[in-house]
C-alpha cells in the first residue's frame, strides 16, 4: 500500500439505507457508478470534472463495492477532502453501496494533466490555463494569454491567487484581473 | 520498522510542520493583501507536506501513532526539526531570510530524494515542485529588498545576520551545503547583501535540542486537542 490512505464508507450490512441498493449495483450499474464518479466536480474550479482536472486516476467496481483512486495537485490541497466525500456521495447514489477512495502520489499530478477539453473550460471560464501561448505584440513571444480578450499585453500581479494552484495577473489590453493556472 | 527511515521521514514532517505553523502567523498580518495569500498559500502546502510525512512516520513506527497524535501530543523535546523553522517571525525581512534558506535547502533535498519508486520519493517528488516555488518566492523578496532602498537593504541584511547561524544545521542534516550555498550566494550577491562570516553553529534539532522559540510555537498548535481530547469537527 505504498503511498496511499484509504477512507472507507461503512459495509452495508451496518448502513441503514443500504436495503436495495445492493441489487442495483449489478453488472449494468458499473458503468453507472464510472460515469457519476468521473463527473464529480472539483470544488474550487467548478468548471471541471475530477477527470478533466486528472484528480481522478481509478475507478474499479466489484459487485457491490467500488475502490476509487485520486491524487492530489497540491500535497496540501484542501479541495481534497471535499472532492473525497463528494465521490463517496456520487457514487453511492449511483448505487453502490460500499466506496473505498484510495489517495495516491504517483505519478504526481502535473499541469500536463489537463487536456485540450479541460483548457478551453478553464479558458471560458476566465481562467488562462497553464502554460504560455505564441503571441505577436513587439516581436513574436510566448506569453500568459488574457482568457477575456486574448491579449497577449499580460503581466503577473501575484504568485500565489485564490487558490492554490492559482496566480494573479492582469491583462493590459481589456485592463482586467485574471486567474492564471500556475504550471506545475 | 527501519528506524533510520523512521528518524528521517518523522525530521522531515516536524521540519514541515513547525515551519507551516510559523509561517502560517502571518495570516491577516502580511505587509500587503497579495502576500498575505503568498504566505498563507505557502503555509498550506508545508502543512501537505507534513501531513503525508507524519502519517507516513507513524506508519513505519507501527504503535498506532497517526499524524494527529504525532502533531498534537507530542513534547517539545520529541520534536526533531531544524531551529531555523522554529524562530520567531519578527520583521518581514527575516520571514524573507528563513525561507530564502529552508526553501532553498528543502527544494535541493526534496529533488535529490525523490529519485526512485519508494513512498518517501513520491512524496518528495511533490514537495519538491512546491519547495521550488517557495525557494523563488523568497528570491524575489530578496532582491527586492536588499536592492531597494536604504532602510529595506538594512533590515534585510540584519536579516541575514540573524539567521544565518541556523542555517549550518540544515547542511549538517542533508549534506547538501555545497550546492545551497552555491545559490544562496548567488542571490546574495545580485541582491547586494554581504554574505556573513561562518562563525556560531548552533544546532541539535534533531536530537530534540530546541530555542526557546519552539515551546510557545507548540502551546499555540497543541492547545486545543489537549483541552478537548478526540474533538471533532
Amino acid at each position: 500500500m505504498s503511498g496511499r490512505t484509504r477512507e472507507t464508507t461503512p459495509p452495508a450490512s451496518e448502513r441503514a439505507d443500504a436495503t436495495g441498493r445492493a441489487d442495483a449495483a449489478g453488472a449494468g450499474s458499473v458503468e453507472r457508478v464510472r460515469a457519476a464518479v468521473a463527473a464529480v466536480r472539483d470544488p474550487e474550479l467548478r468548471v471541471l470534472t475530477v477527470e478533466e482536472l486528472g484528480v481522478l486516476r481509478d475507478v474499479r467496481v466489484e459487485g457491490g463495492r467500488a475502490v476509487v483512486t485520486i491524487t492530489p495537485t497540491y500535497l496540501g490541497c484542501p479541495a481534497l477532502d471535499a472532492i473525497r466525500a463528494d465521490i463517496v456521495a456520487a457514487a453511492t447514489a449511483a448505487g453502490c453501496p460500499e466506496v473505498e477512495v484510495e489517495v495516491t502520489f504517483t505519478p504526481p499530478w502535473t499541469t500536463d494533466w489537463l487536456g485540450e477539453t479541460a483548457r478551453a473550460k478553464l479558458t471560458a471560464a476566465g481562467v488562462a490555463p497553464p502554460g504560455r501561448q505564441p503571441v505577436v505584440l513587439a516581436l513574436p513571444a510566448l506569453r500568459v494569454r488574457c482568457p477575456r480578450c486574448g491579449s497577449g499585453d499580460t503581466a503577473l500581479l501575484a504568485r500565489s491567487g485564490s487558490t492554490a494552484c492559482l496566480a494573479l495577473w492582469r491583462c493590459g489590453g481589456c485592463g482586467q484581473p485574471f486567474d492564471h493556472m500556475r504550471d506545475h | 520498522m527501519t528506524p533510520a527511515l523512521f528518524d528521517q521521514v518523522l525530521g522531515l514532517g516536524d521540519d514541515a510542520l513547525v515551519a507551516a505553523q510559523r509561517m502560517a502567523e502571518w495570516c491577516a498580518r502580511a505587509p500587503e493583501l497579495e502576500e498575505d495569500v503568498a504566505l498563507a498559500n505557502i503555509a498550506l502546502d508545508l502543512l501537505g507536506q507534513a501531513r503525508a510525512l507524519l502519517s507516513y512516520a507513524g506508519e513505519l513506527e507501527g504503535l498506532g501513532r497517526g499524524e494527529d497524535e504525532l502533531a498534537f501530543l507530542r513534547e517539545e523535546s520529541e520534536f526533531t526539526n531544524v531551529q531555523l523553522v522554529e524562530l520567531q517571525n519578527g520583521d518581514f525581512a527575516r520571514t524573507v531570510a528563513k525561507l530564502l534558506f529552508f526553501g532553498v535547502h528543502q527544494h535541493l533535498l526534496y529533488t535529490e530524494l525523490s529519485a526512485g519508486e519508494s513512498r518517501l520519493a513520491a512524496i518528495a517528488a511533490k514537495a519538491a515542485k512546491e519547495t521550488g516555488y517557495h525557494a523563488g518566492h523568497a528570491e524575489i523578496w530578496t532582491l527586492r529588498l536588499g536592492d531597494g532602498t536604504s532602510e529595506s537593504h538594512r533590515r534585510m541584511q540584519e536579516a541575514v545576520d540573524h539567521v544565518w547561524p541556523y542555517t549550518h544545521e540544515l547542511a549538517e542534516v542533508s549534506g547538501l551545503g555545497g550546492p545551497w550555498l552555491e545559490r544562496v550566494s548567488g542571490v546574495l550577491d545580485a541582491a547586494g547583501l554581504r554574505r556573513p562570516d561562518d562563525d556560531w553553529a548552533p544546532g541539535g534539532g534533531r536530537s530534540g535540542v530546541h530555542t526557546e522559540a519552539l515551546g510557545p510555537l507548540l502551546a499555540e498548535l497543541q492547545y486545543l486537542r489537549r483541552a478537548h481530547p478526540g474533538a471533532r469537527w
